[in-house]
């Protein structure tokens, strides 16, 4: 053994100090001592193109954290491709940003079909495909795919607290359902419709009585609400995108119907649901939150909402204040920052995985107070907590207690 | 726009040579040291599946002149059919080509009888409309069994067969250039006989065509069954390459890419058709690198839309190449060859 002199403790104090940007780090490909390379998907282009804006969320959130010093000294940087919303395109662009630009892993990729398409080939090069920018139910399945994982709370589990609130708060529900014709519209009807049949004992074994579909492509979905009006249903579970959202609380106040509504998260924006509907159309409609409400005053003094907002002015000026996404991509990104501080210089993609399912309780800037996010290697599903809420004035507010999946 | 080619004997030196050096490309494989060559080979295959894709729609509006805007719904056709042979059939990947193709060739038929009362921009409407319900009717309830519904359909990728030693990219680029190249030769032979000839006449003149005594409304509907095959065919490859099936792959912008690969590579022109392949694939692309390289280098605040730099380059090239790219080089070529006799004046 060598002697230790205190010339030799020094340097070997000097070396450690440097160490973190020097030595120590473990990389797969995308990740040195200076920079992390991610990937991303996103409809920038397309019919979907309105949901590009939690892109631009993320890539403003990342250039504060790289202006600010980056993550253990790393800066992120992300490359973030329209896909135009078609799988084949999301096939190639993965392909692209695995094989060609190296990076780390997939933050993010937005659409269910998108994401399906390249699940398995993220699984089989062992890339994750982490906090998928999807609401369905398939994300959360470690099982079989240890590479992939969701984020937002699942629609089908929505769906289930929907009809839980439904069984306990209404005598004889009579239901009529409108949804789109995707799997977002799949996902939020199936756990629902099994639930509803399963209370059959509480309140009747029929008590969907109406079930509409309409098509993304269609111009408005008045002659579905003319139908469900007619079929007199007195609660209105409304499964549909912004748009859409929009035309059924203007179309059935017009036509005088009025059942007590449920509408979903996804549509949930005030912004771009329920103001276009008309406010007073839409009072006492109950939605599921996990975000903040943007345009709530009540917010204001909250320290996480005057980050964001003072993030907002300098990093994503260019954005609508308005629209909710830009919170969501906020909280999406503060948590893949998370993930990465945990896994210090171990960024190796399996590291990054074995982190991102290592969450406990970890408190997210945007989301609704009291929600934490936990996961573990047999829990997928980092969001799980809601809360009902209904739509008061102009802004929503909060009834009952946080609601978890476990629970639902 | 009489294609000479059209009347030589057989297949030019050049376009051996082309195809040689395709069938090349993925033995640098064996000698390359890069990571990403896997990804290379994956887009060979795009190309190829647009130029098999182009080239059906070439048979139909380039040669035949009838306007198309629904060879999105023949190419989901085929990716469906043969999505839905292997995933419940069992069948392998090879055997659903065929099927395919005769499935995409029935159904451009049936709708090539109605097509014959429409002509011009009437075909094209109503052409479009076949894209824009496609993917609405593959959405289907009630064969959502088959379809998979909203979701599609997830498939195996088909291991390739071990005595070749090649990755499966590798083999999927030469499974896709077999079908090109047999696919190509059999429009090559099409329209260098007697039917070609009938094809191109209705085409250039169909009255007169029709005094000649050719069978128009024969020709017409066996030309837009035969189109939709080619495209059908295409669409099988897509899913087998892709392993993945779903109806937002398949809207109307398909249609259009395809048209655009059509235009820029060259109406009526079989090369024509590998380069509106390779450019649909390689320009959508650069545009995006285009406009993140303008943003990084200007230091620009915004965003440059990467589809308005599409729409530039395709103006641009419209501009300078009129009759595409294959006709581009066509005319530099004829330049070229007189120009001893210009230079002797």
């Amino acid at each position: 053994m060598k002697k230790l002199t205190r010339r030799r403790v020094l340097t070997g104090a000097a070396t450690m100090l440097a160490a973190p940007a020097i030595a120590a780090g473990k990389y797969s490909p995308g990740a040195s001592d200076t920079e992390i390379k991610i990937g991303q998907t996103m409809p920038y282009s397309g019919n979907a193109s309105a949901y590009g804006q939690n892109g631009r969320a993320h890539a403003a959130y990342f250039k504060m954290i790289n202006e600010t010093g980056g993550i253990n000294g790393r800066k992120i940087n992300l490359i973030s491709l329209d896909d135009g919303y078609s799988p084949p395109k999301t096939v190639e662009l993965a392909r692209q940003l695995v094989e060609r630009d190296q990076v780390l892993f997939l933050y993010a990729p937005l659409g269910t079909q998108c994401n399906t398409a390249i699940q398995k080939y993220m699984n089989q090069k062992k890339v994750p495909q982490l906090f998928v920018s999807t609401g369905a139910s398939k994300w959360g399945d470690p099982a079989h795919f240890p590479w992939t994982m969701g984020w937002q709370p699942d629609y089908r589990t929505e769906g289930e607290i929907y009809a839980k609130h439904i069984k306990q708060t209404i005598k004889n529900p009579k239901i009529a359902i409108l949804r789109q014709n995707d799997d977002m519209g799949n996902d939020y009807v199936s756990g629902f419709r099994e639930l509803i049949s399963s209370f059959k004992d509480t309140i009747g074994a029929d008590a969907i009585v109406a079930d509409a579909t309409y098509e993304v492509t269609d111009p408005t979905v008045d002659s579905q609400i003319l139908q469900l009006k007619n079929s007199g249903a007195n609660v209105f579970y409304n499964v549909t995108t912004p748009k859409f959202a929009a035309q059924a609380i203007k179309k059935s106040a017009e036509i005088g119907w009025k059942p007590v509504q449920y509408i979903v998260n996804v549509s949930a924006s005030i912004g771009a649901a329920i103001k276009p509907g008309g406010f007073e159309n839409a009072q006492g409609i109950i939605t599921a939150q996990y975000i903040k409400d943007i345009t709530d005053p009540s917010w204001a003094t909250s320290p996480d909402f005057m980050e964001w907002k003072a993030w907002m002015e300098k990093y994503n000026s260019s954005a609508n204040p308005m629209e909710s996404a830009n919170a969501t991509g906020y909280a999406s990104a503060f948590t893949v920052t998370q993930v990465l501080r945990q896994c210090g210089d171990d960024l190796t993609r399996e590291n990054v995985m074995r982190q991102a399912a290592n969450l406990h309780d970890l408190e997210v800037p945007m989301l609704l107070p009291g929600i934490r996010l936990n996961t573990s290697p047999t829990d997928f599903y980092p969001i799980k907590s809601v809360r009902l809420s209904h739509l008061e004035g102009e802004h929503w507010k909060l009834f009952g207690d946080l609601i978890s999946r476990d629970a639902a | 726009m009489t294609a000479n080619w059209a009347n030589k004997r057989g297949v030019g030196a050049g376009a051996l040579l082309a195809w040689a050096g395709l069938a090349l490309l993925p033995l640098i494989g064996f000698i390359t040291e890069n990571t990403s060559f896997d990804y290379y080979m994956y887009m060979g295959q795009s190309m190829l599946i647009y130029a098999i894709a182009v080239l059906g729609l070439n048979l139909l509006i380039g040669f035949n002149g009838q306007i198309s805007l629904g060879h999105s719904a023949f190419f989901a056709l085929g990716a469906y059919t043969t999505a839905i042979l292997m995933n419940f059939g069992g069948w392998p990947y090879w055997a659903t080509l065929p099927v395919a193709a005769v499935v995409c060739f029935l159904a451009g038929l049936a709708f090539g009888f109605p097509a014959l009362k429409l002509e011009g921009h009437y075909l094209a409407l109503a052409t479009f409309t076949l894209a824009i319900a496609m993917p609405q009717l593959l959405k289907y309830k009630a064969i959502a069994g088959w379809t998979g519904g909203v979701g599609g359909v997830l498939l195996d990728k088909p291991d390739p067969p071990e005595w070749t030693g090649l990755s499966a990219d590798q083999f999927l680029y030469y499974l896709c250039l077999f079908c090109a190249m047999v696919l190509f030769w059999l429009v090559f032979n099409l329209l260098r006989g007697r039917s070609g000839r009938a094809i191109m006449a209705i085409r250039d003149h169909t009255m007169a065509a029709s005094t000649m005594g050719i069978d128009i409304a024969r020709y017409k509907t066996v030309a837009f069954g035969i189109s939709a095959g080619i495209t059908g065919i295409a669409g099988a490859l897509s899913a087998i390459t892709v392993a993945y099936v779903a109806p937002d792959s398949f809207t109307l912008q398909l249609s259009i890419s395809f048209l655009v690969g059509l235009v820029v590579g060259g109406i009526a022109s079989l090369p024509g058709c590998l380069i509106g392949g390779a450019f649909i694939v390689l320009v959508q692309n650069s545009a995006q690198s285009i406009s993140d390289w303008m943003k990084g280098t200007f230091a620009l605040r915004y965003d440059v839309p990467a589809w308005a730099i599409y729409g530039v380059l395709l103006l641009a090239l419209m501009y300078v190449l009129p009759d595409g790219i294959a006709g581009g080089c066509a005319r530099i070529r004829a330049w070229w060859t007189t120009r001893g006799r210009r230079e002797a004046q």
